[in-house]
């Protein structure tokens, strides 16, 4: 049976989770993908000018959601984005690995405790989600129809002006199914699916390399 | 011949976005039947085809990511690429308001989304080949932004894969490509694979082969042989279902071999998603079919 859990999440819950392991979320989570992740580390983390009102605004309430929250990294299909009666038709995962250089800061910036996306994180992620702690959940690629679903409401949208998949979405989800794929303790589903298939690769092919 | 077919082209997109395929699904169903129960690979397939299901249920996009729309349009004599493009155009356009598909086209150097999914001459993209045939043929293929990143081209001889220039060769880059591609395209895929040409041609071809029908077997006995060996030796890699291990790693393999260079010998391998959606629209005379 799949594990519930409710954002925003206890280090307990947290720590009780392994790689493997099936999970339905709940809670508030905000969609942030690769716009967004960079706005966040080089205007907000690290400004090189000042913040604005209107960002610093963004951001509190930004720290507010994210306390012991997750991130989503998803670009979705929203429609009613000129009445602001916005409705969620697809909202599948997008590949994490282009915000490996700006994960960790922004994890410990919002004390994040998870990341929702596909395609698993490098070892600088893995390395901030065993500080934190912190897990990476797997959303299942192109699994749209099935997460728009779990959206109960869209509460909110900021930066809208990144465009519709890189704005940060603000959603209340219900049973959004995942998989732990990275975990607190340093394991890493993908890194010991990319070593197994490397060896299954070398006795396919590369078997009979001359030197 | 009918010649407004801006309603026609919205229905093309509207079932690409949202009817995924029969075979497609047949072929995960079939997949999702020899993954060991309880394996993180079979719940990824079984959440695929209620995903499948939903989508066709609630006429909502299979995926959020609807990528670049590319057109193949084969046009008789008397039908006007121009006139094909507006009407391509607006029925974009008009799909997107309707969120049938995402607004993509991002402008490379301000990163402005146009919103409308216009961009320019290449955005959405549009193939025209004239026919002799009577009738107007035009295929949409969608395919998101993380199986296309994770295509590849590579020119033999390879020689960190040791890789020659012969089907042994090509074999290996093959694989290569996939074990690179891990997860990432959103496994378990189909490889459109294009033997020779020129590098653009190459890219070209290896996604334009995607079109064939999926059971058909090639033509080419030795292309054939090919695509059935690539298609095994991908699955022994236990790469799996979003990669996370198991025993699908493909679902399928087409290849074209297109003539090449003396000097130049490239293997282009264009990585297809789960969610294969492509869709044909035919038009004779009055006649309007869909496939």
């Amino acid at each position: 049976m799949p594990r519930e859990l409710h954002i925003p999440l206890m280090d307990e819950d947290i720590l009780n989770l392994k790689v493997g392991e099936t999970v339905r979320l709940s809670g508030v989570i905000v969609t942030a993908r690769d716009a967004a992740h960079r706005w966040l580390v080089e205007n907000i983390i690290h400004p090189r000018k000042p913040v604005s009102p209107e960002e610093q605004a963004i951001v509190d309430d930004l720290k507010r959601l994210l306390q012991h929250g997750v991130v989503y990294h998803c670009g979705p299909v929203v429609t009613g984005v000129e009445t602001g009666d916005y409705r969620v038709t697809a909202a599948g995962p997008t590949t994490s690995i282009r915000e490996e250089p700006y994960q960790a800061e922004v994890m410990r910036f919002f004390h994040l405790k998870g990341m929702i996306g596909k395609g698993g994180m490098g070892p600088t992620t893995l390395t901030a989600c065993q500080a934190e702690p912190a897990v990476y959940f797997h959303a299942v690629g192109g699994a749209s129809a099935v997460i728009a679903q779990t959206i109960q409401q869209v509460m909110r949208v900021h930066k809208l002006d990144f465009g519709v998949p890189e704005a940060l979405w603000v959603w209340r989800v219900s049973q959004l199914p995942v998989i732990v794929t990275m975990d607190a303790h340093g394991a890493s589903l993908h890194e010991q699916v990319r070593d197994r298939s490397r060896q299954a690769l070398e006795s396919l092919v590369i078997i009979n390399r001359n030197d | 011949m009918k010649t407004d077919l801006v309603a026609e082209l919205c229905e093309l997109i509207h079932l690409t976005s949202t009817d995924l395929p029969l075979a497609v699904e047949g072929k995960i169903r079939a997949a999702a039947d020899s993954e060991v129960p309880g394996s993180a690979a079979l719940q990824a397939l079984e959440t695929i085809l209620e995903n499948i299901r939903l989508a066709r249920q609630n006429s909502t996009p299979i995926c959020q990511d609807t990528g670049t729309p590319t057109f193949y349009v084969h046009y008789p004599r008397g039908v006007e690429p121009a006139a094909v493009t507006r009407q391509i155009h607006r029925a974009v356009e008009l799909a997107t308001a309707q969120g049938t598909l995402r607004p993509n086209a991002v402008h490379a150097l301000t990163g402005i989304n146009t919103g409308s999914n216009l961009g320019d001459d290449y955005f959405p993209l549009i193939h025209f080949t004239p026919t002799a045939d009577e009738c107007l043929s035009i295929d949409l293929l969608l395919k998101g932004g993380g199986c296309e990143n994770v295509s590849a081209q590579y020119s033999l001889p390879d020689l960190s894969l040791n890789a020659a220039r012969d089907l042994d060769g090509v074999r290996k880059v093959v694989l290569d490509a996939v074990h690179q591609a891990q997860g990432y395209g959103c496994a378990p895929g189909f490889l459109g694979v294009a033997l020779g040409g020129d590098r653009a041609a190459g890219y070209s071809a290896a996604k334009e082969v995607l079109l064939s029908a999926l059971d058909e077997p090639n033509s080419d006995e030795t292309l054939s042989q090919l695509e059935k060996g690539l298609t095994q030796d991908a699955n022994q890699l236990g790469i799996g279902p979003m990669g996370f291990g198991g025993k699908t790693t493909l679902l399928g393999t087409r290849i074209t071999a297109l003539h090449r260079l003396p000097a130049s010998f490239f293997v282009t391998v264009c990585y297809m998603c789960w969610a294969y959606r492509r869709r044909r629209l035919t038009v004779s005379g009055g006649q309007v079919r869909y496939e």
